[in-house]
């Protein structure tokens, strides 16, 4: 489980996080949402060590992340699987080596060995035949789900995902969303994804941080989110005609099941 | 104001450089590394190495000829001067000017387009030391490879010298013997000496320029620019230093 604890973070002298403290459960997908600008990738950047919080916790299974030191920081990151919002797939090796990668940097393993794990992950996210070519002949789909393969070619036990469907269609970032669940629960890790899909937050929010303002201002599932009497949430999640309406039927049915 | 951020510009680079210059986590993929970039940053500019010096070799010794001869100066003169300028200044410092555009610019746009599109931040989460794995065989790679380039020029620039024989500007024994007048092999050294110096500045700088890109691909042109820029002049300053030093 990751846990954060009173993480605050100024730039000069504006405050971006504002004592957030939240739990990242395991073998789950954590959905943090909230506005542009709200503070959830400077959130997720900490987190991740991107950036050093100016002050809080953030623990690693009971390990503190702020105050580790070098050696145990760079072991800890070996047990880190990350997929950018733009894949940041290397451009100058093929689909099959930046799966590879991370195996060729810090695996014991032989060259046989290593090849053998790197196209299992590609096989694992459909992209078997993918292989040999180079991130820029293939489509934005394909190269997120590379992306997803070099992330989980290490087996890491924390998987950090920044905005996985943005610049994708509603039925790639479908495939996409279902790939990470899957992949979240067959290999039991603890999946942190930043995103302003609703269609993700309802499909795969099993634990749903939601950033306003720099501030924690609700957190849940994709079944309490509907429910919600919490205002900014609502404002946030019901901005849309189409949300609207599906909570509209969401309460007309509750409320005939209450009548039966 | 100026000073303060050329310092704190100073400061950052020397801090990239201690990152730089730390021990490789993996050999084999360091060595991979390293002769890929050999092989982009030396052996894909031999080509160009080969051409200008060709033609400034053959340049120079038409004017030499045109210019300097009288019937007091003795005729070996005009080879004399040719092998003088392209060992001392041409083949190390005018060819690593061109070096800095051809070079300093693919480092720091490949380097800049790496920071944009996250694939550095990719590596630091990875647990990557991103600067001892992307610059360090740049660096080592360019000044290894740099001394047969210059050794390329030094011929290829006596070639051209040869080859206005055939026009008729001079004779070829005249050349045979203005070249081999007087001939300090030390020279050469300092050739091969001075172009490591501009080598280091080159690639070093230029990935400073590169992997400090902030913002998009508007930024990645611009530290491109300042990669050739700052490259340039620091050449020009190093060479009257290593001139004075090392004559």
């Amino acid at each position: 489980m990751i846990q954060v604890k009173n993480l605050q973070k100024r730039f000069d002298d504006k405050e971006v996080l504002k004592g957030i403290t939240a739990d990242f459960k395991d073998g789950k997908c954590n959905l943090i949402i909230g506005q542009s600008g709200a503070g959830k990738t400077v959130l997720m950047s900490c987190i991740i060590g991107l950036f050093r919080p100016t002050s809080g916790e953030i623990l690693y299974d009971g390990r503190d992340m702020v105050k580790m030191k070098l050696k145990q920081w760079k072991m800890l990151r070996r047990e880190v699987g990350m997929l950018f919002q733009g894949s940041a797939l290397f451009d100058s090796m093929t689909v099959l080596e930046n799966a590879r990668f991370p195996l060729d940097m810090f695996s014991e393993m032989s060259e046989k060995e290593r090849n053998e794990r790197a196209q299992f992950c590609l096989e694992r996210v459909n992209l078997g035949d993918a292989g040999h070519k180079y991130p820029g002949e293939i489509s934005g789909g394909m190269q997120k789900r590379a992306a997803i393969a070099r992330a989980i070619s290490l087996n890491p036990k924390y998987l950090f995902c920044d905005e996985p469907n943005s610049g994708l269609d509603p039925k790639t970032s479908l495939v996409i969303d279902e790939l990470i669940y899957s992949i979240t629960h067959e290999f039991n890790m603890t999946t942190i994804i930043n995103t302003h899909d609703m269609n993700s937050v309802m499909g795969i929010g099993e634990n749903i941080v939601f950033i306003d303002k720099g501030e924690k201002a609700w957190q849940g599932n994709s079944g309490e989110i509907m429910d919600s009497t919490n205002e900014r949430l609502n404002s946030f999640i019901f901005a849309s005609d189409l949300f609207k309406k599906i909570k509209a039927e969401s309460q007309l049915e509750k409320m005939k099941g209450s009548h039966d | 104001m100026l000073l303060q951020k050329k310092l704190s510009t100073f400061g950052e680079y020397l801090i990239l450089m201690g990152k730089t210059f730390q021990r490789p986590e993996r050999m084999r993929m360091f060595m991979k590394q390293y002769i890929k970039e050999m092989n982009s940053l030396g052996v894909d500019s031999i080509g160009i190495v080969l051409l200008i010096s060709f033609f400034i070799g053959a340049v120079i010794c038409i004017q030499m000829k045109m210019n300097v001869s009288s019937p007091w100066m003795p005729t070996f003169t005009t080879g004399y001067t040719t092998r003088e300028i392209m060992l001392l200044e041409f083949s190390s410092s005018i060819m690593c000017l061109i070096l800095a555009g051809k070079v300093g610019s693919n480092i720091a746009s490949e380097l800049g387009t790496m920071r944009v599109t996250q694939q550095i931040d990719a590596l630091e989460i990875m647990g990557v030391n991103s600067a001892s794995f992307l610059i360090l065989p740049k660096v080592l790679g360019l000044i290894t490879i740099i001394p047969c380039l210059v050794v390329f020029s030094y011929a290829t620039g006596i070639i051209g010298a040869y080859a206005t024989t055939l026009m008729g500007v001079i004779t070829a024994s005249d050349l045979t013997v203005g070249l081999q007048h007087s001939f300090n092999p030390w020279f050469a050294w300092m050739g091969i000496i001075k172009s490591i110096a501009f080598a280091f500045i080159i690639s070093s700088v230029s990935s400073y320029c590169g992997y400090t890109v902030k913002g998009g691909s508007l930024n990645v042109g611009r530290a491109s620019t300042d990669a050739v820029v700052s490259s340039s002049v620091l050449i020009l300053f190093a060479d009257i230093f290593l001139t004075k030093l090392l004559s």
